[in-house]
């Protein structure tokens, strides 16, 4: 599935959602799930700081696609998390670089991008996009 | 001027005066207890504003046309209200900042460079804001300074004698919030001014969660410094007091430099200005300088036994009802506490909390409160911080509790 693809369904599963409440019981039911980083990839060198929440990620090259972990103090961050790496999980270095992530806008949680909310969310993109450079390098230069 | 001195304080009396207490949330009413980081403002402040930019726009000092004398004689005006406001003894007491934080870098850098030396001591507490802490570990870095650090107790009130223990004839100067932002605790600024006089050391207190909460009269408490921010007291954002014994401003030197600070300018020599324009250089913020008049008024118009009383009940009320909150724990339970509260929840992150809440209209601060070595001495990462003004009231702390019940048992 694209890019693309991957986010057209889940802005499809939360146009299901009338009411706030709803959508917010689901990303809390996401974030309840099973931790999504190993506790010994729990390491400050993987700490995203943000001013209200604390986000860890990690990510691996396996035959040139890239995968992700992630984890949060805060539920609901957590939540968000597990839908970002559902659209940038097992892609290629360039397919990361070059996406747009417009799925968090359309489904209504935007406010929780604001580089003022400083949840964590926008440096873990940035940081998502710096590991697909870095593989990316790596990969060209063989 | 409101009349209202010693009449009573009716509280939806004073809620119909600020407009965006009339907003919904989410389709539910607007509950702001996030006046800790800004309180609301009067239609008064808002129109005062207005009509300087609509009437009388013009540059402070220097203009000799009518709108200029019209917006000076204004500015100097709230000027002289602040000393009347704080009891100062005389107006050149009264620095324009642009707040709290202004001040305080403007002390650390202009008293900081004439009296601390190498070896030198500065006081402050672990309960301090970042911006009574950053500014002093940057002079004492510069100068060699040593930064000493008041210890607070479990119950969030300062160490007191741990305080005295690190007053020696090195300590140059306290520099101490008078109410904790993160914990409401109330400090005992007398003693702390008394036990510093004994060594000689200046006194600096941040006020800027104070002011809003209490009349303060700087020649009764006898501090050297006193810095707070207006849009914590009902007044526009973007201009802060500094008050400052005449003595202390006119020995020490101008922080920044520039127009209206200066009296003559050569390449070779320039001289300083008088107090206070000798720390007011550039065009300061005139328009909402003005509109602190409106702010003022409204403070000196309100009978402040009455809101004591109705903020004490408040606070009392929300305590109570917290406390009945299963997993719920306060952090700061100081006998002298202003009315806000700070808590944290087993298992449940203070974020989620505060996303959650917003969505029912109820607007609290989330996280560490600018005061990551407080809370590291809690040992928590953050906390909900729900901090009241005098305009909040009970039914709004039920929709408070209410939310709270709602989002646990959604995070639950």
């Amino acid at each position: 599935m694209s890019i693309q693809e991957r986010q057209e369904e889940i802005i499809e599963e939360f146009a299901m959602f009338g009411d706030w409440m709803y959508k917010y019981e689901y990303i809390i039911s996401l974030g309840k799930e099973l931790p999504l980083i190993e506790e010994s990839k729990k390491l400050d060198e993987n700490l995203i700081k943000g001013c209200q929440s604390r986000v860890w990620l990690d990510a691996q090259l396996k035959d040139n696609h890239i995968h992700f972990t992630a984890d949060s103090d805060a539920i609901i961050t957590k939540g968000i998390i597990s839908l970002m790496i559902r659209v940038l999980d097992d892609l290629s270095p360039s397919e990361i670089i070059n996406s747009d992530l417009y799925f968090i806008d359309r489904i209504g949680l935007k406010e929780h991008l604001s580089p003022t909310r400083s949840n964590g969310l926008v440096s873990m993109i940035k940081q998502m996009k710096m590991y697909a450079l870095a593989y990316q390098t790596k990969i060209n230069n063989g | 001027m409101v009349e209202a001195v010693g009449s009573k304080f009716i509280v939806e009396e004073v809620r119909k005066q600020f407009p965006i207490l009339k907003r919904n949330i989410n389709g539910k009413p607007l509950v702001y207890f996030d006046n800790g980081a800004t309180s609301q403002k009067p239609q008064s402040v808002i129109e005062a504003i207005s009509n300087y930019y609509s009437n009388y726009n013009s540059n402070i000092h220097r203009g000799v046309h009518t709108l200029s004398q019209e917006a000076t004689q204004a500015y100097e005006d709230v000027r002289l209200r602040f000393q009347r406001f704080l009891n100062a003894k005389s107006s050149n007491e009264i620095i324009f900042t642009s707040g709290t934080t202004g001040g305080i870098n403007l002390i650390a850098n202009s008293f900081g460079k004439y009296y601390l030396k190498k070896g030198d001591e500065v006081i402050i507490s672990e309960m301090e804001h970042h911006s009574n802490i950053v500014p002093w570990q940057m002079i004492c870095n510069q100068l060699g300074a040593v930064l000493k650090i008041v210890p607070v107790l479990d119950n969030g009130e300062l160490d007191m004698s741990a305080f005295k223990k690190l007053l020696n004839s090195k300590t140059k100067i306290v520099s101490i919030v008078h109410i904790s932002n993160s914990l409401g605790t109330i400090n005992p600024i007398k003693e702390i001014v008394e036990l510093s006089r004994e060594i000689g050391a200046k006194v600096h207190i941040d006020g800027a969660q104070a002011v809003q909460h209490m009349r303060v009269d700087v020649q009764d408490l006898d501090v050297d410094f006193y810095t707070f921010s207006i849009h914590k007291m009902f007044g526009p954002t973007g201009v802060g007091i500094l008050y400052g014994k005449e003595d202390i401003l006119d020995e020490i030197p101008p922080y920044q430099g520039g127009g209206d600070m200066i009296k003559t300018v050569s390449f070779e020599k320039t001289t300083y200005n008088e107090l206070p324009h000798k720390f007011e250089a550039g065009t300061p913020n005139i328009a909402d300088g003005i509109a602190c008049l409106e702010a003022l008024d409204f403070i000196e118009g309100l009978n402040w036994e009455e809101v004591h009383l109705h903020e004490s009940e408040l606070l009392n009320y929300a305590t109570q009802e917290l406390k009945k909150i299963n997993g719920l724990r306060i952090i700061g339970e100081a006998v002298e506490k202003a009315s806000l509260n700070s808590f944290v929840f087993e298992g449940i992150h203070a974020y989620d909390i505060g996303v959650l809440i917003d969505k029912m209209g109820v607007a609290v601060r989330t996280g560490h409160h600018c005061t990551q070595p407080l809370m590291k001495r809690f040992g928590v990462e953050g906390t909900v911080r729900a901090s009241f003004a005098l305009y909040n009231t009970k039914e709004e702390v039920d929709q408070l509790i209410e939310a709270i019940l709602r989002a646990k048992k959604m995070l639950g």
